[in-house]
């Protein structure tokens, strides 16, 4: 127990002191300040001129916008191109897995695009190597860089004083890519193949078991996939059950390494804000805050799954190792109430147990997590998605104590505030509506077979879905019957909006931000780096996320707990 | 005929008044006008269908009784949200008609083209025409005066009895209807057309026919709206989660619980707050043109404020009489005196005083003759020759200088120089005396701070604003000055262009920038100020460039004004604190409610143990209605507003209204379901 308890401390220890040098780097990356990488910028050029991108024009928020959705509609069309005709590509398909069906491609190739690898497939059967590579692994970079990119144009408006460019989306885009998800990937990748994960183009393995039966072993790619998977909180597995699949997580050590690649670039960029605007105090608030949501639910969740199953304790049953149905022998109880929080607080999605038999009081605390999906968050989308709640925060805040509200020197005002609860809005409205069309669905029709478990946990199953799918997590709760035509495309759709919504909708308050004039800080204004604003926004953070889902989580998982 | 300044905050009059009102605003084409509480009067109507229903004993919908007391209170609901915008109107109203009531019809002394007089009633005077008062007449509408001067009795409006002097082409020229001219004659013209003077615009400000929201308020508006879709979907969603769930929940559990988190106690109080800010600028005798001016008061960082009656009492005082040169000190006092008995400056008559101070017995035996030497230009001296020969001079060092012809090579006038400088670094003027080309002493002027000055300063500071005063002294004395006043920043020999490009330089910084004028030339500054605020007696052209208009004339109301625009931000953000956070209580009553039969286990959140499910949808329900007239009082009062620095104010407001708002419903809630439950 307790050095379950010390690899816990350990894992968030370690990913905090890693962070606040990466989140210095990309500070430096996104301003164009000479780094150590900068030998990539004649490749980058390259690209650039292939492309016929000016690096050095900035754009203002609409044409970054176009930028980013051009690009990404590209990506998605490429995708869903090659998983409709794998069969057909004569490489890296040893298995001869066969072309995927139209609305699983749909919703295979939304789902990564959107970052949120949100998988009705399984990988070992779904894919060939040549998807997994140039579909998958290229996904989860792209849709990465995406996410930090556009995060590096909310911080370009935040320091514009009556400017309207944002810089360049294509630039920032790539450099997202070759200097921050790249570098690390690579160390990631390592780290991950001296731990014994296969990387290897070679197809099936026979194997005989010591029982003397012989048995098919997939493998694969694995480890550079893997690598990019977690970094780039997208959690999409190459095996159907994701990490807890030994050749997708081998050992403690490579559970280690993925928690931190899990949460490390979502908390640098936290850090990243405070060097980038030099705001560095502020930027501990917001981690504190993000952090103080975070280790609730860490302590909590872990609490509960050590403490066992009460619904086992009734039989008699003694469980030492605390509630492993579902779980790993190797990770233990805690290591994987930490991952559960990890990949549902940064919209990563990958799993090292199955959510769906954690106890409900931890799952949930996964759907919470994943309902705020602003602790940490995705990367760069998280932080956007927690800077709608500053605004809202400081508009209240502002109004407290009597002045017009105004961030960091700018005005809050109708359309900003506008912007943010439409974005806001957005994320219940996509899981409240989605999730009562299907239990409206599986009430009047419940032979339609969708639903492993009935009652409560059935209802926390679909709920689980589409919250998973609005805030571009991904996870399962599995226990879903997910692969069928509605499930596809009701998802595909809910991820591709809950992902380009809460994107537009910020690069249009930058925008706006930085068309402002900035108001000079007096001793009247909101100081939002005080602790009093920490506690306001920790507030708003909560309440809103608390009231908009308390209904729902009463009848999925509180009304569990409270009837086990 | 003073106005009394403080109407009580109920008065049986106003509160009938306003009740009337509460159900002629429920047409439903105002109500749209209040997205949060339109949406519980269309629950009101689904309701009271409800109720019919309900009567049919199949319909699954609870008991009659139960359905027609949720239509009621979401009624009284919305009449209470109502009944507090109707008593800020009425509350408003009477105050601009008891100003009004000193402008009913009065007789016009209308001058024809071709010279004569016709009476006609005031109500008749259209813009532009001239008229005529006399000592005993009272002006009949708002007009500036072209010819001749007047003292004028304005209490009718401002409250204060002393008589004030308004004079054609100075910057006092204006007079204001329904105040009374105490001597002389005046030609005045007349500058607005009935019904459309600044108090008649304030009025229809007031009464909402024209109040249009402000900025902060519309983007409240737009967040209470995203609060209110949010809630919309969590109610409607919960209908096929019941279903799924096998629990059947009734329709008026439904809206009951919408209805609840909604923020209905910012959105029933939002536009009282807003008209009760005006009426705080009303009730300090400020007419505030629009309610974006009262807002925008209280985002002020910079305020400038002209020296002379608001930084320092009128004029210069003499406050030191310095004899030199062998002169004793009562000779001295007794020629100043004597130099001053008929000098009509502010100066002189200070000297008067301060002689009559420093040794009575003279006063009473100096006689007034003797031929009194103006001042002029030329020689820049005043004074007094004696009947005995005796010349006697006052005036600044040089003009003495000149008239006695020192050289400032003696002994003694090196030792008046000191002195001169002495006074002079201490942000006072030196007045040099000489008697038959002889020199007498010094007379010390001072500007006088004006007692308490310096703390209302200190509470700008805190508030985060920036004071500069404004003098057409030289850059020493007012140097002095500001760091007695302890402003921040000072103008030294100020032209009025400069006022304008100290706004355009502080604007161009991002700063909101207030000021107070009166003249014509300060009519451009004022204009282009965030905030400009001018006096009633000035020109017609300051108050038409400003966006408020003090009618007291006190150069201190600016400091006010902000208080009150601050005070108005303030009150609207913590009761929207307090109405949001007041959901968590309301549903820790309604869920469980909502479940318990059905889901036996979600009991356990009933943690206030509120006694049947009816009881505790009832009790939330009556909770979020009664909140909205609990909390009127301070709506109209405001949220006190403390200079104690924003992180403070922060700490102190969330801990009153925070923590307050989260605590206040679970105790309410309960002790009502104790009361409802004997019913139930």
């Amino acid at each position: 127990m307790n050095t379950e308890l010390f690899g816990v401390v350990a894992i968030l220890f370690l990913t905090f002191i890693l962070a606040w040098p990466l989140g210095k780097y990309i500070s430096k990356v996104f301003k164009g300040e000479k780094v150590w990488s900068d030998f990539l910028s004649p490749l980058e050029n390259w690209v650039l001129r292939i492309c016929s991108i000016d690096p050095n024009e900035s754009m203002d928020w609409k044409r970054n916008m176009k930028a980013m959705l051009r690009l990404n509609l590209i990506f998605f069309l490429w995708s869903i191109l090659i998983l409709m005709i794998q069969k057909y590509i004569p490489i890296w398909n040893p298995a001869n897995i066969g072309n995927m069906e139209a609305t699983l491609a749909y919703n295979t190739a939304t789902s990564f695009t959107s970052n949120t690898n949100l998988q009705h497939y399984s990988g070992e059967t779904g894919l060939s190597y040549f998807s997994q590579l140039l579909v998958i692994c290229f996904l989860q970079f792209v849709s990465a860089g995406t996410g930090i990119a556009t995060l590096a144009l909310l911080f370009k408006g935040l320091v514009q004083k009556q400017a309207a460019d944002l810089g360049n989306f294509y630039h920032l885009f790539l450099k997202s890519c070759t200097r921050i998800l790249l570098p690390l990937s690579i160390v990631v990748a390592i780290i991950f193949l001296l731990n014994g994960m296969p990387t290897t183009f070679a197809g099936l393995q026979e194997v005989q078991t010591l029982e003397g039966d012989t048995v098919q072993v997939a493998t694969g790619p694995v480890a550079p996939v893997i690598a990019i998977k977690q970094l780039g909180t997208n959690g999409g597995g190459f095996f159907g059950p994701n990490c807890a699949h030994p050749f997708e997580n081998a050992n403690y050590l490579t559970n280690i390494s993925a928690n931190i690649s899990i949460l490390l670039i979502p908390v640098a960029l936290v850090f990243a804000f405070g060097f980038y605007l030099n705001r560095k105090k502020l930027a501990w608030i917001f981690f504190g805050v993000m952090t103080i949501v975070f280790l609730t639910f860490v302590s909590s969740a872990a609490t509960f799954e050590s403490s066992g199953n009460p619904e086992i304790a009734k039989l008699g049953i003694s469980q030492p190792p605390g509630s492993m149905e579902g779980k790993e022998v190797r990770f233990g109880a805690a290591a994987s109430a930490l991952w559960g929080v990890s990949t549902t607080s940064t919209s990563n999605g990958s799993v090292n147990s199955m959510h769906d038999s954690q106890t409900p009081f931890s799952g949930g605390i996964f759907l919470l997590d994943m309902m705020i999906n602003a602790v940490y968050g995705g990367v760069g989308v998280g932080f956007i998605n927690f800077f709608m709640f500053v605004v809202i925060a400081v508009f209240i805040g502002g109004l407290m104590i009597g002045r017009t509200p105004e961030f960091l020197g700018k005005k809050i005002e109708a359309r900003e505030v506008k912007i943010a609860s439409l974005v806001i809005l957005l994320h219940p409205f996509l899981i409240l509506v989605g999730t009562a069309i299907a239990a409206f669905t599986a009430a009047i029709e419940p032979a339609i077979g969708w639903l492993n478990n009935p009652s409560y946990h059935g209802f926390s199953e679909m709920l689980y879905e589409f919250t998973s799918a609005s805030a571009n997590n991904g996870s399962g709760f599995e226990g879903l019957a997910d692969n069928t035509p509605f499930w596809n495309i009701a998802c595909g759709t809910v991820m591709l909006l809950g992902r380009y919504l809460p994107i537009i909708g910020p690069i249009a308050l930058a925008g706006s931000l930085a068309a402002k004039k900035s108001v000079p800080f007096s001793s009247g204004s909101l100081k939002v780096d005080s602790l009093a604003f920490g506690v306001v926004l920790l507030g708003v953070l909560v309440v809103i996320a608390a009231l908009s889902f308390f209904p729902a989580l009463t009848l999925g998982p509180i009304a569990e707990f409270f009837s086990m | 005929m003073k106005r009394p300044k403080n109407l009580k905050l109920f008065q049986s009059q106003i509160i009938k008044e306003s009740i009337i009102a509460s159900f002629v605003k429920l047409d439903p084409r105002l109500m749209l006008k209040n997205p949060v509480m339109f949406t519980v009067e269309i629950g009101t109507v689904i309701m009271l269908v409800v109720s019919f229903i309900s009567l049919s004993p199949d319909s699954g919908q609870g008991s009659f009784i139960y359905n027609v007391a949720i239509t009621l209170l979401l009624l009284f609901t919305v009449l209470f949200a109502n009944f507090a915008e109707a008593i800020a109107e009425a509350r408003g109203k009477a105050q601009a008609a008891s100003l009004r009531k000193t402008r009913h019809e009065t007789e016009a002394k209308l001058l024809l083209s071709d010279g004569s007089i016709k009476t006609v009633s005031s109500s008749q005077l259209k813009k532009d025409d001239i008229f005529i008062v006399e000592a005993g007449d009272t002006i009949p509408i708002d007009g500036e005066i072209i010819e001749g001067i007047a003292s004028i009795d304005e209490s009718a409006i401002t409250g204060e009895s002393a008589p004030v002097i308004r004079e054609a082409g100075t910057d006092h020229s204006g007079v204001i209807g329904g105040t009374k001219v105490l001597s002389d004659k005046i030609k005045v013209q007349v500058t607005t057309r009935p019904g459309e003077t600044f108090l008649d615009k304030m009025i229809e400000l007031v009464e909402g026919a024209s109040r249009q929201k402000t900025p902060n308020e519309i983007a409240l508006t737009i967040l209470l709206a995203g609060f209110t879709i949010i809630f919309l979907l969590v109610t409607v969603t919960l209908k096929p989660f019941s279903d799924y769930a096998n629990t059947a929940v009734t329709i008026a559990a439904l809206i009951s619980l919408f209805v609840c988190l909604i923020p209905t106690t910012i959105g029933g109080l939002l536009s009282a707050i807003g008209i009760a800010g005006m009426d705080r600028a009303l009730r300090a005798n400020v007419i505030a043109k629009s309610g974006k001016a009262v807002e925008n008061a209280g985002d002020n960082d910079t305020v400038l404020l002209d020296k002379t009656g608001t930084i320092t009492i009128g004029n210069r005082k003499a406050t030191h009489l310095y004899p030199f040169n062998g002169f004793g000190k009562q000779e001295f006092v007794k020629y100043c005196l004597l130099s001053s008995l008929a000098d009509p400056t502010p100066e002189g008559k200070s000297i008067v005083e301060l002689a009559a101070h420093l040794e009575p017995q003279i006063v009473q035996k100096t006689a007034k003759d003797g031929k009194f030497i103006k001042f002029t230009a030329e020689t820049r001296m005043s004074g007094i020759d004696l009947p005995d020969g005796t010349q006697v001079r006052k005036g600044a060092w040089d003009a003495i200088k000149k008239w006695t012809g020192a050289n400032g090579a003696n002994q003694a006038e090196k030792e008046i120089e000191g002195k001169i400088a002495e006074i002079a670094s201490n942000g006072g003027t030196p007045l040099v005396v000489s008697i038959n080309k002889k020199i007498a002493g010094v007379v010390q002027l001072e500007d006088i701070i004006k007692p308490g000055i310096q703390e209302r300063f200190a509470r700008l500071r805190k508030m985060g604003v920036k004071t500069v005063m404004v003098t057409g002294d030289n850059p020493l004395t007012a140097k002095y000055i500001a760091n007695q006043a302890g402003v921040d920043d000072f103008i030294a020999e100020a032209k009025p262009e400069d006022k304008m490009n100290y706004i355009l330089k502080e604007q161009k910084e991002g700063k909101l920038v207030a000021m107070m004028g009166d003249g014509t030339n300060d009519a451009p500054a004022l204009a282009q100020a965030d905030v400009g605020v001018a006096m009633n007696s000035g020109t017609q052209a300051a108050k038409e460039a400003s966006n408020m208009v003090d009618l007291d004339n006190d150069p201190t109301k600016l400091l006010e004004v902000i208080e009150i625009g601050k005070q108005l931000l303030i009150t609207r953000g913590n009761v929207t604190t307090f109405s949001i956070i007041n959901d968590v209580a309301k549903y820790f009553a309604i869920v469980p409610a909502l479940f318990a039969t059905s889901i036996p286990g979600l009991n356990a959140l009933n943690i206030m143990s509120l006694a049947s499910p009816e009881s505790a949808i009832l009790s939330a329900v009556i909770f979020n209605a009664l909140i909205i007239p609990a909390l009127i009082p301070l709506a109209l009062k405001g949220v006190k507003y403390k200079p104690i620095g924003a992180t403070a104010l922060l700490t102190r407001n969330l801990l009153i209204y925070g923590l307050g708002g989260l605590i206040i419903p679970f105790i309410g809630i309960k002790l009502i379901d104790l009361v409802v439950s004997l019913f139930v």
